[in-house]
């Protein structure tokens, strides 16, 4: 369930071989996703298109922004949510469900 | 102008920081850059902001960002005021974003300077009410009785003992063009204000308190929660300062007690009825500086 319109992971980034490779500061381009933030999360929200009513209360207080509207049912992009739940906590229909991630 | 969700971009501007989870101050800068758009030139100094979105090789802003000294937040938004006026970039917005120790504390004497000159830059301070990035010590905005790293608990000690420099007051009193306060539990009233902010020239600042689970000791879904209750109980307010007035945004016809905002956190744990009375006290008076301002 990966939304199409949130940035993705940069798969192609190498660190630099050399000193010569090597870049002054702490980046050469804006928006470069060298790491996933999906190892942080104990519990994943699962929302259930049927109860959800579109308030996109959870869009606009994520505060990663994971929550993706672009489609029919909301999307979550499972590579950057950190599992705080505060998209469950906060949804007016309790159309979110946290889940135990099991690995 | 009215905000509607709907209508706002799906793209994002900052993505997959390396924040703690729930983090107020994340969702401050995405919802402020959900408005201002992608040509937005940010600078940051040392703050959480600044140290969760540059860790080497990542960069999650995906606007150009610069990150400077700590003080030197108003004086590098300054310069890159003046390169954009020198270039005839007409299109572009600059945009600091500060915690509250870079605003009030260090970057005070700086900030002054840019307001004063009345630079055109847009002026973000996120509060989460200590310094949370080198591990909760006190700021100037820290609250009366919070206990943190350097406003210690136990023995005679009763967490933080002086109250909060108003910050909005300060920069009100420099006569800037646009001045608001703001909270994250509030987005639709804070894209409002920085749509606001977009449209006027010169140095507009926005204070937006930003609670962090981390500093404040509570668990990360209640971000937003916590947040709403310090506006419902009166020990944050929503205002405006423009045009020489102040206006209130919301104003809560009866306060919550204190007590539902203060017992859940960690920092306020130790806080007995009496100083619940004492905190009551000190919103009242805020409450009735405030009242007499937009009266007169």
């Amino acid at each position: 369930m990966k939304s199409g319109t949130k940035p993705g992971l940069n798969r192609d980034y190498r660190l630099p071989a050399s000193e010569g490779e090597m870049i002054f500061g702490t980046g050469d381009v804006t928006g470069n996703l060298t790491a996933v933030n999906s190892g942080w999360r104990t519990f994943r929200p699962v929302i259930d298109g049927g109860k959800c009513v579109r308030c996109l209360l959870c869009w606009v207080y994520c505060p990663d922004g994971v929550i993706g509207k672009e489609e029919k049912d909301l999307t979550v992009d499972y590579d950057y949510c950190k599992g705080c739940g505060i998209c469950a906590h906060e949804c007016p229909r309790a159309a979110i469900s946290m889940v135990r991630e099991v690995s | 102008m009215a905000i509607d969700y709907k209508n706002l971009s799906d793209r994002e501007l900052i993505y997959g920081q390396k924040s703690c989870p729930g983090c107020g101050a994340t969702i401050a800068v995405r919802l402020a850059l959900k408005i201002l758009g992608e040509r937005t030139f940010v600078c940051l100094p040392a703050c959480c902001v600044s140290a969760t979105t540059n860790v080497y090789p990542e960069t999650s802003f995906f606007v150009n960002n610069v990150v400077t000294a700590f003080p030197a937040t108003g004086s590098t938004l300054a310069g890159m005021a003046a390169a954009a006026e020198m270039q005839g970039l007409e299109d572009v917005v600059i945009l600091g974003v500060a915690g509250d120790g870079g605003t009030a504390d260090i970057g005070l004497q700086a900030l002054s300077g840019l307001c004063e000159r009345n630079d055109n830059v847009i002026y973000l301070c996120y509060d989460n009410e200590a310094y949370m990035n080198t591990g909760i010590q006190r700021s100037s905005s820290t609250p009366w009785g919070a206990w943190t790293t350097t406003s210690p608990v136990g023995g005679t000690a009763k967490g933080e003992t002086k109250i909060r420099k108003n910050l909005f007051d300060i920069i009100a009193a420099h006569r800037v063009p646009y001045c608001a306060t703001a909270s994250t539990s509030y987005p639709r009233d804070f894209m409002e204000k920085i749509a606001k902010a977009k449209n006027i020239r010169g140095a507009r600042f926005i204070h937006i308190q930003a609670p962090c689970p981390t500093g404040w000791g509570y668990p990360a879904e209640k971000t937003i929660e916590y947040g709403r209750l310090a506006v419902e109980s009166g020990l944050w307010y929503l205002a405006e300062y423009e045009n020489g007035e102040v206006k209130l945004n919301l104003h809560p016809p009866k306060f919550k007690p204190v007590e539902f905002y203060l017992k859940g956190q960690h920092r306020f744990r130790h806080l007995t009825e009496e100083d619940y009375k004492v905190i009551e006290d000190q919103r009242d008076q805020e409450w009735a500086l405030l009242e007499k301002k937009i009266k007169s």
